[in-house]
């Protein structure tokens, strides 16, 4: 139960109105602290959990969006992720997941407005940690799916494997600007300003990526809709008439875009039946 | 299990090839098992790998057992399985809080130690306790702060937990050092009056001085080799308590494994001593 005037000090404080006002206080400004802090905050030493709390965050979106901050430079960045924190603090302790909104707060961010493809370029740095830490599950091969061919391979119902992301992009070539930020390749060539997709897979160990077109993005939408190889196929056509299907399937196959998990439909199993 | 471990490192993903390789007798490996909370992919696979090789040490920084709250029951599932999967040989936590009202700070923060925080982290501890199915040891943290409102002293207050849930302790001699300094207080009376029996692990770091504050405040940064009067607390502790799973912690400004391996080596070598003498 609260009293309508604060204890001066945290003397006396219950346990959780201590950490309440501590909480609060690590990231107010000196003229919101609550009365009950004061005496903390008085001590030059308050700082040195303020800087903590802080740097764990900014340190964590600093190493989860490394395409951006090469970017950007460290200081842009480090600016950004600070406000960023202020705003929303991890709602768990896992900071391999800390910053999932980034993207967002990319969007709406002022000093950002000038770099337009730095959400989508964001995008791609938290799809790359969604596909590192994904479940671990076998892949569909290209041999396992030349069966499914032999037998009726239009009517399986492919899953997108756990691991594996695709975006498209339509107004920017986010997945050059994301992948000569990522690895190091050459920054130097000419940029060809084109919409672009982007597939991130993790096969083995080691998360992967490919341009993908537009096509390809929309069967794998497809796919993890739940959609059959047929129907699937027909929402790629339906982006690009003059789609190479065969061609598609080999490079999503070959990327490990697919989980070896019930490859079969429903409709190949009542069809067996 | 406990009893054969001997000088330990904290593992760092730039020296995984590295640990993987080590052949040194006795060698352990302890790692924050947040980094490990993914639902699979590499980072497992690493943690599994040097499992398969060295004991593994658990070491939590966010159960947040100091708060005045039950701990997260989700995160509380999440190291439980974890620890199903990696069968460490010791888990660990703090003295401290961390997540409150369900955000996350990356710090172990300071409390009033009452008989209320008392009753509430020993409630917290034996959950944990439960959950885990095992002794898990509990760390005495750094200071910064002078704080109203202790009614226990940090040694009794630790002992009386260990008493209350059957929990052991980690006694971080770095973090004595650094309280110790900016507290007031000596470092080797806190060292010697520490109860032996219950501790289950011993941290040695590096630490620093504040970039603003300068010698005023020691910060326990975890980015320098452990110091001299760190090594010095360690062996008059052993003396007296004999020798017990012993790590080097390092978070920053991380050297080469070899640098590392080589403080793991010289507490090895002061871990026989008491060993020698007891036998």
């Amino acid at each position: 139960m609260m009293t309508a005037s604060a204890p001066a000090s945290s003397l006396n404080l219950s346990l959780a109105r201590f950490q309440d006002d501590f909480a609060r206080t690590l990231l107010a400004t000196d003229d919101a602290v609550p009365a009950t802090m004061a005496a903390l905050v008085a001590q030059p030493a308050f700082a040195v959990y303020r800087n903590t709390v802080l740097k764990g965050c900014i340190d964590a979106l600093q190493a989860n969006y490394p395409a951006v901050n090469r970017l950007v430079g460290d200081e842009w960045l480090r600016a950004a992720a600070s406000l960023y924190a202020r705003d929303q603090l991890p709602t768990q302790p896992m900071l391999l997941q800390y910053g999932a909104s980034f993207a967002e707060f990319l969007e709406r961010f002022e000093p950002a407005a000038e770099l337009p493809y730095l959400p989508g370029v964001a995008r791609l740095d938290r799809c790359w940690t969604e596909a590192h830490a994904a479940v671990d599950e076998p892949i569909l091969n290209a041999s396992t799916a030349a069966q499914l061919a032999a037998g009726n391979f239009f009517r399986a119902r492919l899953q997108p494997h756990p691991a594996a992301r695709w975006v498209w992009f339509a107004d920017a070539p986010i997945y050059t600007i994301w992948a000569r930020n990522r690895g190091n390749k050459p920054m130097d060539t000419e940029l060809e300003w084109r919409a672009e997709g982007a597939l991130l897979t993790r096969p083995r160990d080691a998360v992967q990526w490919i341009a993908l077109n537009q096509a390809g993005c929309a069967l794998l939408d497809a796919c993890a809709a739940g959609a059959t190889v047929a129907d699937a196929t027909r929402s790629a056509l339906d982006i690009d008439t003059n789609a190479d299907l065969a061609g598609l399937l080999t490079t999503l196959l070959d990327a490990g875009a697919f989980s070896s998990r019930q490859p079969c439909g429903d409709n190949l199993t009542e069809e067996q039946k | 299990m406990t009893n054969l471990l001997t000088a330990g490192l904290g593992l760092k993903s730039e020296h995984y090839d590295a640990a993987l390789a080590c052949t040194a007798a006795g060698s352990w490996f302890e790692v924050h098992p947040e980094n490990y909370m993914v639902a699979g992919g590499p980072r497992l696979a690493w943690l599994e790998a040097i499992r398969n090789r060295h004991p593994i040490s658990l070491h939590g920084v966010a159960l947040s057992l100091a708060a005045d709250a039950a701990p997260d029951a989700a995160h509380l599932q999440r190291l439980t399985e974890l620890a199903r999967r990696i069968e460490p040989a010791l888990i660990s936590e703090h003295l401290a809080w961390s997540t409150w009202r369900g955000a996350y700070h990356s710090d172990l923060l300071p409390f009033p130690r009452t008989t209320a925080a008392l009753v509430r982290i020993a409630d917290n501890v034996a959950r944990t306790q439960d959950a885990l199915q095992r002794r898990i040891a509990i760390e005495n943290p750094s200071h910064y702060l002078k704080l109203d409102g202790h009614e226990w002293d940090e040694i009794e207050f630790l002992q009386e937990l260990a008493q209350r849930t059957g929990c052991g302790l980690l006694l971080d001699v770095n973090n004595v050092y650094v309280s110790a300094h900016n507290m007031g207080y000596a470092a080797a009376d806190y060292i010697d009056a520490f109860p032996g029996d219950p501790v289950m692990e011993i941290h040695l770091a590096g630490h620093a001085t504040d970039p603003q504050l300068g010698d005023a405040l020691l910060v326990d940064s975890h980015d320098a080799p452990v110091a001299p009067e760190v090594w010095a607390l360690y062996e008059r502790l052993i003396k007296r308590i004999g020798a017990k799973p012993t790590l080097i912690e390092r978070d920053d400004k991380l050297p080469a494994f070899d640098v590392l391996d080589a403080e793991r080596a010289r507490a090895a070598t002061m871990l026989q001593k008491p060993l020698a003498e007891a036998a």
